[in-house]
């Protein structure tokens, strides 16, 4: 099988689309997350997407399956909320190896079948790796801007758990993304160091940030330049962004990564922005409309979608890639 | 030797793109070939800013924000933060700091460097920022393990690094030394640690040149060859340093380092220094630094010529100040009238304004409006930032000079228009008062200076001068109709002058207070021995920022009456615990004291003759040779600038005040010395002498013998500890050997006060004030000038000495030259002794008043004591027993002999 780096110079390859979109379709209720081993749990757990690995885990199969049938390269772990961190809401800290250590082994799962079923298009599971809900550098009272509700110690360590069950669950790569706080995401490539140098591997590494709106900087405050330099000190597989804008609002962004790094890069970005209910509205011929901007500009390597995008989408996505070479990578090897 | 060149990992070679050093705040920074020098901003490193310091202590971190902020506004591309002080918990403070610098986004915009010595501060702060940072610093100091450990940390935390040329045998300080420190840190960096090339940057330490040892004169030399030889064999890296380092030597003359700093950069930025900490207000364009200069600069930077040092030294005398005077900005005379007006009070610019008073008379009614108006307004400004220490006492007598010129011209125009409405135009001061400096007393610099504050707050200064017998004072008082009367007095004597004033002012009906200033007072004396003779208020006051506000308390209606009162009582509070603290003290018998001498062993001491016996006269001495000489640090702290030369010269608080006075001083000084202004003479000789009765001394000179009487301490003070007499240090003659014994007295005040009254004359009491002021300080000079020439020449004892002026200034040289009036000999009366023993008046002309103060004030009298042992020591109080054995010695009434011991007898 061939190695994705290697892939990654004659394709462009692309990544799955929206869990959470797809999820909705099941309208699962609070019984449904809960399935029979939560049916007594002390908090709600509607909501707890992460969850549905444990108690619906062929929802989840079949999501990751669609998307593969989509043409997706990669589909990404059902693990975005999995640290002890963003489970504390649901009190649920105790389950997180065991919810990224399934996760990932479901995907796992799925892309085997794909990839035995077409040798030469080889599938990929990217860990993901979210931002949790808390900020390392930024304070969430605006009456003490030198307050932390989280230091980076806590994050290094709560990243290195999940991390750890990505990984014996099977993980190709690991996806650290939609970054709105860098230092967050500094703690969690410092943990993916450590783990790599525990078990003496390399793992292929993701970086994906967030430019929440049009003043084109991340949350925390970083140009997309100042975000690439604070993230490059590692070797990564690719750099990009997600979320927060529509393919098009991306454009700006993606050039700068384009024209300054070495690395490859990626991008997901969301269905258009959501309209006055909050969906996401965009067809998949509009998006794929926007994203051949990427392909004729030469931007991207890896291209899919977040918030909002379906199977539909990464189809039209999938065939768009296919008439496109990929940016060129200087990188070898 | 060095091998040639580092390899870089071949794979890694195959990115150029990524080869630049790459920094980011919340913005990138990236450092490639074509990049102009990379500043980095200091002043929010404890270490390096006292300011920065007390904020961080205070936790004054808005401020401490603020300093952050003016660095970003001023250009500074990285900053530098550092919080290494033994008083603050460092890590604490560093992660604090650097959470509200990244909640600024104006200052973490730019890249923050950690700096530190303590690997946990870095780590801690490493942890708190999200850009990518710099560690400063890194070295081999600590051994090869520890720096791959750090290294390999700091490579994760995604920082680039600063690696000092230190390894386990020290501090690289040579050529060879640094490009074999930096090529093996280097080495281990890229080979073993796997660091980024282009993440590495060498401080290759900057050291001082023109020090005058030879060692130093490579220091520039060296670390900018090193800097070349870095940057063409250890591929991508950076080369930075701190560069005010090198001109350190020139501390205080900043257009000598300014040019120092733009010859090196210049140099060191050619050979490949790409970054480095520079405060961009100490750098003059190299282009602008003048021919001379920059020859004389690049001679030491690049180590031209032998004599390079001594050349910048005596070519760095004549710039001092000159720099800034080239610079200045005249925008500020398009302003409206007023604003121009307050602006050359509050600058002391007296430039213009003549011409903007004369405008300013033309626009109002009446001349006098001009005073209550448009200069009270200035004034106000003055008065306002000077309460709150924002302006410092020698820039408020140049506004008071301002002051002084804009009134002086107003004047005939107020006559004429008091003729014509002489109903009107009235003085309405603030109040009147009467300064004086008592009988007997002629030093009168801090007189002055409270006279000058006080007019400038539109108070009316009745200035009597020195030697002010009482009934003048009275006298005057009484016929001005002051509203208080300042007494100001140095010598001890002048104490009871301002005793017998109070009685008499209270003795005549006195209502009006009385305040009390000089060296030699205090609130001690001003409570228990001055406040109880006068009903009415007395105040000691002895600062002239505080002259302001007491009189302003005084003469206020609405505060006057609750102030007395509360200063009164004070006093008196103040009396009785000075009478409970003074029972705790044990004194010795006088004849206990002296069993308890401080003991010589007579049989072993060396005893060294003098080269040269007998009297000799040093006429019209050359004024320039005390220059080396001169302890500035008493200058600074009479005109109320407190802290330590040279490092007052860049404090942050009085730096740039003291800076500009010490240039004003210095350019003075040169005229002094040009111009002849000052005749410097000198007498002194050495004698025959021994210890007789203990307490006394007989010298011998030629067929005379005068007996100089000391005092002896009686403080009961711990076993083993002597109570001393300055006899103590002179063989007794019943011990056998002859001894030696020197006296003098020398004087550099002879023409002060006609230079003094000139400017006085001319409305200017800043420079009246300031020769002064020198020539007291060329008096101390020459005492101390004489004295080395004494030790090493004259008798010699010590003819091998080789101090350092710092050396002097501590008075780490053999042997002792107390003056009377001073702790170990407060007795005044020994000055007729010295007087008549050497013929001071007759040889060079300097006096003794009624209260035994020299005239001219500028002038230094005492002895010289040359055994190894003799140290200086503080006489402490006396009891009445040595008064009484003291009066019989000399052949004076015990009534007499307490007048003037007064001050130290012990109060029972």
């Amino acid at each position: 099988m061939k190695n994705i780096k290697e892939i990654l110079q004659e394709r462009i390859l692309v990544l799955d689309g929206a869990m959470g979109t797809m999820l909705q379709r099941y309208k699962f209720t609070e019984a449904d997350f809960r399935g029979e081993r939560f049916k007594d749990w002390k908090s709600p757990l509607q909501g707890n997407n992460d969850l549905l690995s444990l108690t619906q885990p062929e929802a989840i199969a079949d999501v990751h399956r669609k998307y593969f049938e989509a043409g997706a390269d990669i589909v990404e772990t059902n693990t975005f909320s999995s640290t002890t961190i963003a489970m504390a809401d649901y009190h649920m800290e105790e389950l997180v190896y065991e919810l990224n250590f399934e996760s990932a082994r479901i995907a796992k799962m799925v892309a085997d079948e794909f990839t035995a079923k077409e040798p030469d298009k080889p599938r990929f599971v990217a860990g993901s790796i979210g931002p949790t809900n808390k900020t390392a550098s930024m304070s969430p009272d605006v009456n003490d801007p030198g307050f932390r509700a989280i230091s980076f110690d806590e994050l290094r360590i709560a990243y290195k758990q999940q991390i750890e069950a990505l990984l014996d669950g099977g993980a190709d790569i690991l996806l650290v993304e939609t970054v709105f706080d860098t230092l967050n995401a500094k703690a969690a490539l410092f943990a993916i160091e450590e783990v790599k140098e525990e078990r003496n591997i390399d793992v292929p590494i993701m970086v994906s940030g967030t430019i929440t709106d049009a003043s084109g900087r991340t949350l925390s405050g970083q140009t997309a330049e100042a975000f690439l330099i604070s993230i490059s000190h590692i070797p990564i597989l690719s750099v990009g962004f997600n979320c927060a804008l529509g393919a098009n609002q991306l454009v700006p962004h993606l050039e700068v990564l384009s024209n300054k790094t070495d690395y490859a890069v990626s991008a997901h970005p969301n269905a258009g922005l959501p309209n006055a209910f909050g969906e996401y509205d965009e067809t998949p011929e509009q998006m794929a409309g926007q994203i051949k901007e990427y392909m004729e500009k030469g931007l991207v390597n890896i291209v899919g979608g977040c918030c909002g995008t379906t199977p539909e989408h990464i189809t039209a996505i999938a065939e768009l890639v296919k008439d496109y070479d990929p940016r060129s990578l200087v990188v070898a090897g | 030797m060095i091998e040639g060149n580092s390899k870089i990992p071949s794979t890694d070679n195959e990115r150029p793109a990524t080869r630049y050093l790459k920094l980011s705040g919340l913005e990138p920074l990236i450092v490639t070939p074509e990049s102009n020098f990379v500043n980095v901003g200091e002043r929010t490193n404890v270490a390096g800013s006292k300011k920065f310091l007390r904020l961080i202590k205070e936790e004054k971190f808005e401020e401490a924000l603020d300093v952050a902020r003016d660095q970003v506004e001023n250009g500074a591309q990285i900053i530098d933060i550092n919080m290494d002080d033994g008083l603050i918990d460092g890590k604490e403070a560093m992660v604090k700091f650097l959470n509200l610098v990244i909640a600024e986004p104006d200052i973490s915009r730019v890249p923050i460097m950690i700096d530190s010595s303590k690997w946990e501060i870095i780590e801690a702060g490493l942890q708190v920022v999200q850009g990518k940072c710099v560690v400063n610093s890194i070295s081999l100091k600590e051994g090869e393990a520890e720096f791959i450990h750090h290294a390999k940390l700091i490579k994760r935390y995604g920082a680039a690094v600063i690696v000092m040329a230190f390894d386990e045998t020290g501090q690289a300080d040579n050529y060879e030394r640094r490009i074999e420190i930096s090529k093996r840190s280097y080495d281990v960096l890229v080979n073993k640690v796997g660091f980024a090339p282009e993440d590495i940057i060498f401080d290759l330490n900057i050291f001082p040149v023109a020090t005058g040892m030879d060692e130093h004169k490579l220091n520039a030399l060296d670390f900018i060859r090193a800097t070349k030889w870095v940057r063409e064999n250890l591929p991508y890296c950076s080369v930075s340093g701190g560069v005010s380092n090198v001109s350190f030597s020139f501390r205080g003359n900043n257009p000598v380092r300014e040019a120092m700093h733009s010859v090196f950069l210049y140099h060191a930025i050619k050979a490949g220094m790409n970054m480095g900490i520079v405060n961009p207000t100490m750098l003059e364009i190299y282009d602008d630094i003048p021919k001379d200069l920059l020859e004389m600069v690049e001679d030491v930077i690049l180590n031209r010529r032998d004599d390079a040092t001594e050349r910048l030294l005596d070519f760095a005398e004549s710039v001092i100040g000159k720099a800034k005077e080239s610079k200045i900005d005249l925008s500020w005379r398009e302003e409206p009238l007023q604003d121009r007006i307050t602006r050359a009070l509050v600058k002391g610019i007296d430039q213009y304004i003549v011409e903007d008073v004369e405008a300013a008379r033309l626009s109002v009614d009446k001349p006098i409006e001009v005073i209550e108006g448009h200069l009270m307004t200035g004034m106000n400004v003055v008065g306002d930032l000077f309460g709150s220490g924002k302006m410092f006492l020698p820039q408020v007598v140049k506004s008071a000079r301002v002051m002084k010129k804009a009134v002086a011209h107003l004047l005939p125009y107020i006559e004429e228009e008091k003729l014509k409405n002489p109903q009107e135009g009235d003085d309405q001061g603030n109040g009147k008062i009467l300064m004086a400096t008592v009988k007997g007393d002629v030093h009168d610099i801090g007189k002055n200076i409270v006279s000058v504050v006080l007019a400038c707050n539109n108070y009316e200064i009745v200035d009597l001068g020195v030697m002010v017998p009482p009934e003048k004072i009275i006298a005057e008082a009484i016929a001005h109709n002051v509203d208080a009367i300042g007494l100001s007095g140095l010598i001890t004597p002048s104490l009871d002058e301002m005793v017998h004033l109070a009685k008499e002012m209270e003795r005549q009906n006195f209502k009006v207070p009385l305040l009390i200033g000089g060296a030699t007072t205090s609130k001690a004396h001003t409570a228990v021995k001055i406040d109880p003779q006068y009903k009415n208020a007395v105040v000691h006051v002895n600062d002239a920022s505080r002259a302001v506000t007491v009189v302003g308390d005084l003469l206020q209606k609405e505060t006057s009456t609750a102030y007395k009162a509360s200063v009164k009582t004070d006093y008196e509070e103040f009396r009785k615990q000075f009478a409970k603290r003074g029972k705790h003290k044990e004194y010795r018998t006088l004849s206990e004291a002296r069993k308890n001498k401080f003991k010589i062993d007579w049989d072993i001491a060396t005893i060294v003759k003098p080269n040269q016996q007998g009297i000799q006269v040093l006429e019209d001495f050359e004024l320039r040779k005390l220059e080396d000489f001169i302890d500035w640090t008493p200058f600074f702290r009479s005109w109320e600038l407190h802290g330590k030369y040279p490092d007052i010269l860049t404090d942050d608080i009085v730096g740039e005040q003291a800076t500009e006075l010490f240039g004003d001083a210095r350019k003075m000084l040169q005229q002094i010395f040009d111009e002849k202004w000052l005749k410097a003479k000198a007498v002194f000789g050495l004698f025959q002498a021994n210890t007789i009765n203990d307490d006394d001394i007989e010298v011998v000179s030629g067929e005379n013998t005068i007996i100089f009487r000391t005092l002896r301490q009686q403080l009961k003070k711990r076993d083993g500890v002597p109570n001393t007499a300055l006899s103590d240090f002179i063989a007794p003659k019943e011990s056998g050997p002859v001894d030696y014994m020197g006296f003098f007295c020398v004087s550099t005040g002879f023409g002060t006060d006609e230079v003094s009254e000139k400017y006085r004359k001319d409305l200017d009491d800043y420079n009246s004030i300031m020769v002064k002021a020198l020539a007291d300080r060329l008096a101390e000079a020459f005492a101390e000038y004489l004295h080395k020439q004494v030790r090493t020449e004259h008798w010699g004892y010590a003819s091998n000495e080789d101090l350092t002026k710092e050396d002097l200034i501590k008075e780490a040289y053999k042997g002792i030259r107390p003056a009377p009036g001073y702790p170990a000999c407060p007795d005044h009366l020994e000055k007729l002794t010295i007087w008549k023993l050497l013929g001071v008046k007759e040889k060079i002309g300097v006096e003794l008043t009624d209260s035994l103060a020299m005239w001219p004030a500028a002038s230094v009298s005492g002895y010289y004591f040359g055994n190894p042992e003799a140290r200086y020591f503080g006489l402490g109080k006396i009891k009445e027993d040595q008064v009484k054995d003291f009066a019989d010695r000399k052949g004076i009434s015990f009534e007499e002999a307490a007048k003037w011991l007064a001050p130290n007898i012990a109060d029972d």
